[in-house]
């Protein structure tokens, strides 16, 4: 049974005729696995796992056909007994490790609330353990920072704070939005490293949403490329770098700056995600895509299991070699 | 934490002189002096209105009579009253417990009530019961006290019957004071009845008096909980399971109440002003009746030295309030 197992997963803002920002999306991930969601910005990543979390508030809605997670379909789930799972199997990591913290309160206090809460720990024994968690995610002097308040420490050690609070009791999918997106560029891959740690020694599966496909490529055994609300590709890691399937996967391979040594601008792809406006009758990547034909303006394709994985591509690329 | 606490009470120096100088000037400025209003109807004897005057050392120039003042304060001085000859420190002492008295209960009203219908109205933003709380706290904040105060006694005195009109409490009982709050007075004795009759006295005026912090203390909490409900921590909280409750409470007003507390602080100032116009409309025997009865009088030392108690007061509050304001928020307290 797979740990994480999404069909048909659709939210939007407002009624039933509003576009959806995800939009009838498939997704898994099994036990100890890294599964990567790529994108560009509002392509639907964060609010796909913000769905799962049960923190889309009002105007948003959210369906699926099933939303399973460890064997419990979570939409089905009346707020407690969800509480009961987010925060303890199921745990997030945030953006900005600045905001992401509460500033009235001691980082020990906002660790220990956790395990008070999900495991039932005594004051002391709560205590106790949060300054194990701050050890493991290797924060110096980490007896003293139990006491500090968030606005004491840097990015990269707030961010510490916050893994240590998602894994404190033990989660079985770990979800990180973007974690080191906000960091300087010398923490960003020592944090990548503490999280890929952590995720093999508690044999956790791991959503890490990111725009850094070089992270990707050297963390993740899955990806799923996202474009306006749509998973438009799925495939194993080397294969979808080494022969991207969808246009659209390789244009953001192409836009890696380091492909572009030599030439005189880096590439991109033209154009904008569409809005909710402008959404194409057919294919939503139409307007954009440099392989378009006729049909592709006309009819919107599906997500097709293809020669690698899946992709929703009417002209899929790369499908000579078997 | 202390250089803090030296430069505020630093700050009380120019405070001071500025307030003495005021008083002792607008209180001059008024037409009329204090013997002219001793007599009253009367035409006034222009030879014994000059010994009056003399003897009550009003005849000298204004900077002697400002250097006097200020040398009478130097020692610790706060003169007499030119009607009763009390001393104004103790006429302050003893009436000063009944305008405390009514100024915590109107926060205590306003306070409570205002957190609560703020923290409500933020959750349920854009609702019937938000628009409802905004409106009538605006209403609240615009009303005129004296014609609000006018318009419960109509209603809820008058038609009613529900409250007497006036004083602390009823003639019928004989209170002695112990403490000076007619309410732990009023229990002390032993008397039946007494501690219930005392509230009754003290719920409208309350009303009155709080109602202005009321609407300022739920329009902030409203707009500070609105805020602090979109920051990232809050959602972290959520992420975290933890249940809704915990989730605004700790999370959300705790952050929420450090601009509240500010308005809180800056509320206890408009409340001594509001508790003038209170206590005149309900006979309420406090500081702000007594010195708009001496302002009537023109009773020179009650009116400087008790509107420079007041200061004093004001000033202690907001210090206090600065240093609560740093226990609330860690980030002022570990500035330093």
């Amino acid at each position: 049974m797979k740990l994480l197992d999404i069909k048909n997963l659709s939210v939007r803002f407002g009624d039933a005729n509003a576009v959806p920002v995800v939009d009838g999306l498939d997704l898994s991930v099994d036990k100890g696995e890294v599964l990567a969601i790529v994108g560009e910005s509002g392509s639907g990543k964060s609010v796909t796992m913000l769905a799962l979390m049960g923190l889309i508030d009002p105007p948003g809605v959210v369906s699926a056909d099933n939303l399973q997670f460890d064997g419990t379909d979570m939409l089905r789930l009346k707020g407690r007994q969800r509480r009961r799972i987010v925060g303890k199997d199921l745990a997030m990591i945030f953006q900005d490790p600045m905001t992401a913290l509460n500033p009235s309160y001691t980082v020990g206090f906002q660790i220990e609330e956790v395990l008070r809460q999900h495991l039932q720990l005594s004051a002391k024994a709560a205590r106790r353990r949060a300054l194990q968690l701050l050890e493991r995610v290797e924060i110096p002097a980490a007896e003293s920072r139990l006491d500090a308040y968030p606005h004491q420490l840097s990015g990269g050690m707030s961010q510490r704070v916050a893994i240590a609070m998602a894994i404190a009791a033990e989660p079985k999918l770990l979800i990180a939005d973007e974690p080191t997106t906000a960091l300087d560029v010398t923490i960003q891959a020592q944090i990548m490293e503490l999280l890929l740690d952590l995720q093999r020694e508690q044999d956790m599966g791991l959503v890490l949403i990111t725009h850094d496909l070089a992270v990707v490529a050297e963390t993740a055994q899955r990806v799923c490329v996202m474009y306006a609300g749509q998973a438009v590709e799925v495939g194993v890691v080397p294969g979808l770098f080494d022969a991207p399937a969808h246009p659209y996967t390789e244009a953001l391979l192409k836009a890696i700056p380091e492909h572009s040594l030599g030439a005189r601008r880096l590439a991109t792809l033209p154009g904008i995600v569409p809005g909710r406006f402008d959404r194409p009758h057919g294919c939503l990547l139409a307007p954009r895509c440099p392989y378009a034909q006729s049909n592709c303006q006309a009819q919107r394709p599906t997500l097709d299991p293809q020669v690698r994985g899946a992709v929703r591509c009417f002209y899929p690329l790369n499908q000579e070699v078997a | 934490m202390l250089s803090f606490i030296a430069r505020r009470l630093g700050l009380l120096i120019p405070t001071f002189f500025g307030v003495t100088l005021l008083t002792f000037a607008l209180i001059r400025m008024i037409p009329g002096d204090p013997v002219e209003v001793m007599m009253g109807e009367r035409r006034v004897d222009p030879v014994m209105h000059a010994e009056a005057m003399e003897r009550l050392g009003l005849n000298k120039p204004l900077y002697a009579q400002y250097l006097d003042y200020i040398g009478q304060l130097a020692q610790g001085d706060l003169g007499q009253s030119l009607r009763t000859r009390e001393s104004v420190w103790s006429e302050f002492l003893t009436l000063f417990p009944a305008t405390v008295e009514l100024a915590l209960a109107a926060l205590l009203f306003a306070g409570s009530l205002g957190l609560i219908a703020g923290v409500v109205a933020a959750l349920k933003r854009g609702s019937l019961f938000d628009h409802g709380v905004m409106g009538i706290s605006l209403a609240g904040y615009s009303m005129p006290i004296f014609w609000w105060g006018l318009l419960l006694i109509m209603f809820f005195s008058v038609w009613l019957g529900w409250t007497p009109v006036s004083g602390r409490i009823d003639l019928l009982y004989d209170i002695q004071p112990v403490t000076g709050f007619m309410l732990i007075d009023s229990l002390l004795s032993g008397e039946e009845g007494a501690f219930v009759d005392a509230l009754r006295h003290l719920i409208l005026p309350a009303i009155v008096l709080g109602t202005i912090p009321l609407a300022v203390i739920a329009r902030m909490t409203r707009s500070a909980m609105l805020e602090v409900l979109r920051e990232d921590y809050v959602r972290t909280a959520r992420a975290k399971g933890l249940s809704p409750a915990r989730v605004v409470f700790v999370h959300g007003l705790r952050n929420a109440l450090i601009p509240v507390l500010t308005v809180f602080g800056l509320q206890v100032g408009a409340l001594l002003a509001g508790a003038v116009l209170t206590e005149t409309i309900f006979s309420w025997p406090g500081i702000g009746k007594w010195l708009i009865e001496s302002i009537g009088a023109r009773d020179y030392p009650v009116v400087q030295n008790g509107i420079l108690l007041i200061a004093c007061l004001v000033i202690l509050v907001n210090f206090v309030v600065d240093i609560l304001y740093g226990l609330a928020n860690p980030r002022i307290r570990h500035q330093r």
